[in-house]
């Protein structure tokens, strides 16, 4: 798989100087298009997202933030093939999606619910292999690998209700991992656990992303998160949904809870990404009606 | 398909799916021994049944005193009568059980998947549903006489309804997101139905089957005792006619311990289906 192929790939993705043209460097894994989505009610349509394009390139690790209610679960599941958009195209290496593409793992927020509570830990990480033909040997081998890569292998048998809150979401990476997906995308994966266990669930993230070259898009609210795992981050505006600015994160490629957070770049980052967010509530009266404010 | 759901939600409310929050089970290991408890509240109920009788209360034409109908049943289960009829009261219990439980999963998991032919049937199904099995009795002897075929047609009648409205409600239950999960990990269909609907479904099931259980013995029971088919309760009818007051007891104190053995299993079965559901794992152990 080309996840393999990436390994090495993937750790000097996060070279900071050469983030800034993301199209030159490497091919693109996942294209959005234009895309819109009005959810349908006859007279009272909602338009969630308006008109967003933007790209990933292979093996990039880019977070998606904006004020809440402004439509990421939307964009999300439009790019995933869960849900049709109205209008845009959405690109998997080149492949158009209209359903959920084989090479497309999603972690959902809601760990609890999107686990299965009626098959153990080993049973829900397989399968996805199982259902993907996989042959046994492999099946058991992916599942070791994603298990131990998630600290878990000796919870294999127990419940997912059996775990703690963090463990689950950690169950959850494991079954994504396994899936050796070209693109992962996470739903606010971390929103519902406590802070020490989302410090240590960033700093898992960030190692799976090194170690296996897969490009990642990390949906947040939280703008912390965004600048402390990302090489880019996405601004969305609010409520109909528009790509506000794109922010490359040039902050080392080790990143550490600690010294990270009280470097003075990430506080400018910080800074800045708090600003294209309010000022992107401050706007959600007066919609945007032009194209993104950020061409590609 | 969801504004049918939710209204259908709302108008009434199924049994709470396996019993969730009916048996407190934290409170039996706290409190005095159960078992115990039980057994003396036997022994009290036999004692006061033993001594209605002897001090006149009651006659014991009508009601024989506990020790005489405990002998008689003893007596009954020295011979192969009484295990024949138990043999057939079983075999249209379970062989009716059965048959409304394929036909109401399978015609369940149909609706769930065809939400139009559901709505279109609803309301023939409101009308059907309320129809008591024991109205069937004249059908019943007109179609099958006193065959077995008449107590399947009442057992199968009643337990279908109570089965398929709750697999109606099980299927129309499975989480958005965990069908979104499955739909992203390319689950098709049937694979969506084995390891999502399916595990969903099957606490509303189990307490289908469960209260499906005790009304199928009580319609096996009625159409022996009425139509006269094979059973406990055809003896029950013979007994009763020939005046063995004692033994007509001992049969319904047969048919009692029937049910109570048919409940034990039943629950037995739904904790281990169900070990992995709330009503049954208890607290997490995490």
């Amino acid at each position: 798989m080309s996840a393999n192929s990436g390994t090495s790939a993937g750790a000097d993705a996060a070279n900071p100087g050469a983030t800034t043209n993301h199209q030159g460097e490497r091919p693109t894994m996942l294209k959005v298009t234009g895309l819109q989505k009005i959810y349908n009610g006859g007279a009272n349509a909602v338009e969630a997202v308006r008109d967003l394009t933007f790209d990933l390139g292979e093996g990039k690790l880019v977070c998606l933030v904006g004020p809440s209610g402004c439509g990421k679960t939307t964009l999300l599941k439009c790019i995933a093939g869960l849900m049709p958009p109205t209008s845009g195209t959405v690109e998997l290496a080149g492949q158009s999606v209209t359903a959920p593409p084989p090479g497309m793992a999603v972690v959902f927020q809601e760990y609890g619910r999107s686990l299965f509570a009626w098959m153990s830990v080993r049973a829900n990480v397989e399968l996805p292999l199982k259902e993907k033909k996989i042959p046994r040997g492999r099946r058991r081998e992916l599942v070791d690998e994603s298990l131990e890569a998630v600290g878990l292998t000796s919870f294999a048998h127990a419940y997912p209700w059996q775990l703690s809150g963090g463990m689950q979401q950690r169950v959850a990476i494991a079954r994504a991992i396994a899936y050796e997906p070209q693109v992962l995308l996470m739903d606010e994966p971390f929103a519902a656990v406590d802070a020490q266990t989302r410090a240590d669930l960033e700093d898992l993230i960030r190692q799976i992303w090194q170690r296996m070259g897969v490009t990642v898009l990390f949906v947040t609210h939280d703008i912390d998160e965004a600048v402390y795992l990302g090489e880019r981050v996405l601004v969305l505006s609010s409520s109909p949904t528009v790509v506000q600015d794109d922010i490359t994160v040039d902050l080392p490629t080790e990143r550490d809870q600690l010294t990270t957070r009280q470097d003075e770049r990430f506080t400018e980052l910080r800074a800045r990404v708090y600003a294209e967010i309010q000022q992107a509530k401050k706007s959600a009266g007066a919609a945007p009606t032009a194209a993104p404010s950020v061409a590609h | 398909m969801t504004e049918t759901t939710t209204q259908g939600t709302a108008r009434e409310r199924p049994e709470a799916p396996a019993g969730a929050g009916g048996r407190p089970r934290g409170a039996a290991r706290t409190g005095p021994n159960k078992p115990l408890l039980g057994a003396v509240g036997i022994v009290a109920f036999l004692g006061m049944w033993e001594a209605v009788p002897h001090l006149g209360l009651v006659s014991e034409r009508f009601l024989p005193p506990a020790s005489t109908v405990l002998a008689a049943l003893a007596q009954r289960a020295t011979t192969p009568g009484l295990w024949i009829a138990v043999g057939d009261t079983l075999i249209g219990w379970g062989l009716g059980l059965a048959i409304a439980f394929v036909a109401a999963v399978l015609l369940g998991f149909a609706m769930g998947a065809l939400p139009r032919v559901r709505a279109f049937t609803n309301s023939t199904v409101d009308f059907l549903r309320p129809i008591p099995s024991v109205a069937l009795i004249p059908l019943a002897i007109l179609l099958y006489g006193t065959d077995l075929r008449s107590t399947l047609l009442l057992v199968v009648y009643a337990c279908f309804w109570l089965i398929y409205i709750q697999v109606l409600y099980g299927v129309a239950d499975v989480d958005p997101v965990a069908e979104q999960t499955a739909r992203s990990y390319g689950l098709g269909r049937l694979a969506r139905i084995r390891y999502v609907v399916w595990p969903t479904t099957l606490p509303y099931l189990m307490t289908g089957v469960r209260l499906a259980a005790a009304v199928a013995l009580i319609l096996a029971i009625t159409a022996q005792l009425i139509i006269g088919s094979p059973g406990i309760g055809q003896e029950i009818a013979v007994a009763q006619s020939s005046g063995a007051v004692s033994s007509v007891y001992a049969l319904i104190v047969a048919t009692g311990a029937l049910g109570v053995l048919i409940n034990i299993g039943v629950r037995v079965l739904e904790r281990r289906v169900l070990r992995w559901h709330t009503s049954v794992r208890g607290e997490a152990t995490a």
